[in-house]
């Protein structure tokens, strides 16, 4: 017998006892269904479209959030109504490639794109998974109550156009100013 | 034999072996079950009433599973392989006895038979980690190979003490001797026989062979579907078997107060198999070389020592 064979026995019993105490402890695991652990605000899920405090659309379809999509779910067609504002005619989102990464999100200039903590979205099929403008947009201003970007950028009006108000800025013209 | 005799011995046969893979079946649940009690989780609980029909989505699982042979794999010698892991064990029962009267055979050299299937069921494994052609499968099933026969020398060796005692090889004798359970008499040799039996069917902390964190599963790693639900069935059975075999030989089989013989018999056995998920549990695997060390340097020199204890403590009490 060599001379560890004492202690590791008692080694031998130290594990065998703190599994056995754990037969009492709490279980870790949450009974998913049944229990449904809280969201973090910030979680990022299913994403929305929401509409600014008016009730319009936010989005002006500036194809940012297609554009910076890094798995290229995101795709949308924009439009023009009669008093120049931009909106998409459809827009798409394919969640079966969604990353839920978030980029969409941060590159949207009207904080219209918006990530909510919901991941219960399971289909039985890919086609399900691609949400139409309908299944995207919703009623609420979702997480930036109160946020209008054309009470920062605005918008242009009978005999005077964007920027040539008094104190105003011109538009940049965004073909002019590339790297 | 007339006919009736004949119908009589096929449908105990058969009824014991649906006993077995039943019992089989509910050991997987069992252990995951206990596993989980042990590890601060639930375990499986959706499949029927806390999910008690959990054995039987997964044996619907893996039968409906593609039989895929790998096209490096040897087809015949990897197809043959898993059969023979469970059919061992399954072998193996016909000699244990259950109560007084409860035993399929009673062989005069049941013992010898046992440890004669026990030696057998390493080709399955061996076989099956060679024959699917893939370094992790090779690597398992040479552990395999070395494991059995470091750990089937102190393993007979420890039986010998209680042939002994008992004077027979016949598994029946050896309960019936045990007026008194041969533990008490060969506390050495009930070690010696339990971690060999462990390091026999592969469990933890000796399943070198699968070694999920070094052979990614070892011998199996090339197996799916029905195939490895055979070798999975064969480790359960090999764990009934020997916590079987410790209730037979060192714990008194069915003797026991108040409770009819095979109750005590069960709960014998129930009480070793949870042994072994504990451990399972607790421990972490041997290295491979503290495997041989723990093998050769001290449990078969342990084993020589109680056999020759046994053997000159014997010698004394018979002329007295």
């Amino acid at each position: 017998m060599n001379k560890q064979t004492p202690t590791l026995l008692v080694r031998l019993w130290h594990s065998l006892w703190t599994t056995l105490r754990h037969a009492w402890a709490k279980r870790e695991t949450v009974s998913y269904p049944e229990i449904k652990r809280p969201l973090p605000g910030r979680w990022r899920g299913r994403i929305v479209l929401t509409r600014d405090p008016d009730g319009e659309e936010r989005c002006v379809a500036c194809y940012l959030c297609s554009a910076v999509c890094p798995v290229d779910c995101i795709h949308l067609q924009a439009t023009q109504r009669d008093d120049g504002r931009r909106y998409p005619e459809t827009f798409r989102i394919d969640f079966s490639r969604c990353i839920f990464c978030g980029f969409c999100e941060e590159a949207c200039p009207t904080l219209a794109i918006q990530l909510t903590p919901d991941f219960e979205m399971c289909e039985r099929s890919h086609d399900e998974l691609v949400y139409e403008k309908e299944q995207l947009l919703i009623e609420g201003q979702g997480k930036h109550p109160g946020y209008n970007f054309y009470r920062h950028a605005g918008v242009a009006i009978s005999g005077k156009a964007i920027g040539e108000g008094i104190g105003d800025t011109p538009p940049v013209d965004h073909d002019t100013n590339l790297p | 034999m007339s006919l009736t005799q004949w119908l009589l011995t096929l449908a105990s046969i058969g009824l014991v072996l649906l006993g077995l893979l039943l019992i089989g079946a509910i050991m997987s649940y069992g252990e995951r079950r206990i596993l989980a009690l042990l590890q601060d989780r639930l375990g499986p609980n959706r499949a029927g009433p806390f999910g008690l029909l959990q054995p039987v989505a997964d044996i619907l699982k893996l039968v409906s599973k593609e039989a895929f042979v790998p096209p490096f794999a040897d087809r015949m010698v990897y197809t043959v392989a898993p059969i023979i892991v469970p059919m061992t064990a399954l072998l193996s029962f016909a000699v244990v006895p259950v109560s007084e009267d409860g035993w399929l055979a009673d062989l005069n050299i049941a013992l010898l038979y046992v440890l004669a299937l026990s030696s057998l069921r390493v080709y399955g494994i061996m076989l099956g980690g060679w024959a699917s052609n893939s370094k992790y499968s090779l690597l398992g099933g040479l552990r395999s190979a070395a494991q059995m026969i470091s750990y089937e020398l102190p393993m007979g060796l420890a039986l010998v003490g209680v042939v002994m005692l008992s004077g027979s090889f016949s598994l029946r004798e050896i309960v019936a001797a045990q007026e008194l359970p041969f533990i008490v008499l060969q506390p050495l040799g009930f070690i010696i026989f339990l971690v060999s039996g462990i390091a026999e069917t592969n469990r933890l902390p000796f399943d070198l062979p699968e070694a999920e964190n070094e052979l990614a599963a070892g011998y199996n790693t090339e197996y799916g579907g029905i195939k490895f639900a055979f070798f999975y069935l064969g480790e359960y059975l090999g764990v009934l078997l020997i916590a079987a075999l410790v209730t037979v030989l060192f714990l008194g089989g069915w003797h026991g107060p108040w409770l009819p013989g095979v109750v005590w018999f069960a709960l014998k056995t129930l009480a070793l198999i949870l042994l072994f998920f504990w451990l399972r549990t607790s421990l972490p695997r041997l290295r491979y070389d503290q495997l041989m060390d723990l093998g050769w340097k001290l449990m078969l020199p342990a084993a020589l020592f109680n056999l020759l204890i046994t053997a000159v403590l014997g010698l004394f009490w018979m002329k007295g």
